[in-house]
């Protein structure tokens, strides 16, 4: 649901604020402490099919997905060994039956718990429930700021008018609402009406994410890819709005890497303050780590504690920190400031996950994948291969896919 | 109780309170204080957390800061200015929202 989480840390310091404490270096959240917050999908299904999901391509089955009372078994663990946070994600995590006994078991253990969801399986009863259960926060997705585009993006009918409707349902029932954007080519001109938008819906966050592009949205690259013309736009439009909307809507923006000198820091670090749990059980330094072959997960169905597979096991120790860097990253200055930027990008666009991030102007393969952003954004069309369990399906025209 | 949560401006009648989406708990595996909201985990320091605890939607600041200002001894006006400007900067953040009667 939420492909910004691979470069908004879901937690962070932030200096200025003279709270970053608990992230400061050296701190127990440094150096592979227990991560502060935890992205739970619970479930890849998902009624959309949206180009971008952040899913792997090999989707989960239902069949796979762990039962109500394991699910119960991680949250308890989770908040015994100090994680704060639970973020439950998908697919659609209200596709699962049990998300209100979910969210209830959460709050009953003590955890702050946040729903990032598509928001068209809601009804005002089920949304009154998950608050009721102690639901902290909603995360509502939106793919543009009318149905015309929306919709299409979506991959579903109707969609967008029912997404209005339930951020409407979430204010009134006074739960807080962050709109999550992901932005790309064919829609990054509704910006600042996405932006109004967010101000109309009495939003207290936007998410204005644009798309990293591995899984689902690097097989539909070309047509998602923006212009770089759009992104120069995109950052004045932001800029503008938080200065005018300071106080009224807080705005997250995530920059697209393609575009950029320096890679991010993604997740923080590989294993160094997050960890996500697949449908099936995997721990994954983050959601889209099952793309890299050759690395084994291990899942909470192992006879391993969420902590020890955290701290031990091999997958998330071997990227971790910067013994792991080939050069450039070795002797590069801003090695412990991206720590290398991203594995599953490296691997997509190199094959190798240990290389470095071709995002990184250093990265010798940084000036090919520039040119190719730049050709796709200006030559490559603009139809979508939907996200779906057969693996993906082309857009034919006014039909969405499945 | 109604709420206010957009552009709030703190003043010595302000009566503040962290929001539904801001929760200001012990976190005992690390040992301090943290405030959990969207997104992120914020570490307060122990100044903040002795005022946090203060803001229960009832109190205004000027009673708040009576309270500090008698506590440690310490000059009312300086003690009055950084705690406005700790909380307006919580308030500009989203972490505070300011409580007022609900409309008759």
């Amino acid at each position: 649901m939420s492909p910004t989480l691979t470069d908004a840390a879901p937690s962070r310091g932030d200096a200025a604020d003279g709270l970053s404490i608990l992230e400061s270096r050296k701190s127990a959240a440094e150096t592979f402490g227990i991560p502060l917050a935890v992205l739970a999908e619970l479930t890849h299904r998902c009624p959309l099919q949206c180009p971008y999901c952040s899913n792997p391509v090999e989707l989960e089955r239902g069949g796979s997905e762990l039962t109500t009372d394991e699910w119960k078994k991680v949250l308890t663990e989770l908040a015994e060994i100090g994680v704060l946070q639970i973020h439950f994600s998908g697919g659609e995590p209200t596709a699962r039956k049990d998300i209100v006994e979910l969210v209830q078991h959460a709050s009953d253990v003590g955890l702050y718990t946040n729903l990032i969801t598509s928001a068209v399986l809601l009804t005002r009863d089920k949304l009154k429930a998950l608050a009721d259960a102690g639901l902290c926060h909603v995360q509502i997705s939106f793919q543009g700021n009318e149905p015309v585009v929306a919709d299409r993006v979506a991959g579903l009918k109707n969609a967008h008018e029912k997404k209005l409707e339930v951020a409407r349902w979430t204010r009134e029932l006074d739960l807080p609402l962050t709109v999550n954007a992901v932005m790309h080519r064919q829609n990054l001109h509704q910006l600042a009406d996405i932006i109004q938008m967010a101000v109309d819906l009495d939003a207290d966050r936007l998410e204005v994410a644009n798309v990293q592009y591995y899984g689902w949205a690097l097989k539909n690259r070309a047509a998602l890819m923006p212009t770089l013309q759009q992104i120069e736009e995109t950052s004045r439009i932001v800029e503008e709005a938080e200065v005018r909307l300071k106080g009224i809507l807080a705005i997250d923006y995530v920059v697209p890497d393609y575009y950029a000198l320096r890679p991010k820091k993604c997740m923080g670090g590989w294993g160094r303050q997050f960890f996500n749990i697949s449908p099936a059980g995997k721990i994954l330094p983050c959601h889209a780590a099952e793309t890299i072959t050759g690395l084994d997960f291990l899942s909470v169905r192992s006879n391993h504690s969420i902590a020890w597979i955290w701290q031990n096991s091999e997958a998330f120790n071997r990227y971790r920190g910067t013994g792991w860097m080939p050069e450039p990253c070795q002797s590069c200055e801003f090695k412990e400031i991206d720590f290398g930027g991203c594995r599953c990008q490296a691997f997509a666009l190199t094959g190798d996950a240990g290389n470095t991030d071709p995002a990184c102007a250093l990265s010798p393969m940084h000036e090919q994948i520039f040119k190719t952003a730049e050709t796709e954004a200006s030559h490559g069309g603009d139809r979508f291969i939907y996200r779906n369990f057969a693996g993906g399906t082309v857009e034919t025209g006014g039909e969405y896919g499945s | 109780m109604a709420a206010r949560t957009r552009n709030i401006s703190v003043t010595g009648t302000s009566r503040p309170l962290l929001p539904r989406h801001a929760k200001l708990r012990f976190d005992d595996t690390r040992q301090r204080w943290v405030i959990l909201a969207p997104e992120r985990v914020l570490a307060p320091d122990d100044i903040a957390v002795e005022v946090l605890q203060l803001c229960d939607g009832d109190r205004d600041v000027d009673q708040m800061v009576d309270l500090l200002a008698a506590k440690y001894v310490a000059d009312r006006a300086a003690i009055a200015s950084d705690v406005i400007a700790m909380l307006q900067d919580l308030a500009d953040k989203g972490f505070l929202v300011e409580a007022r009667e609900a409309s008759a």
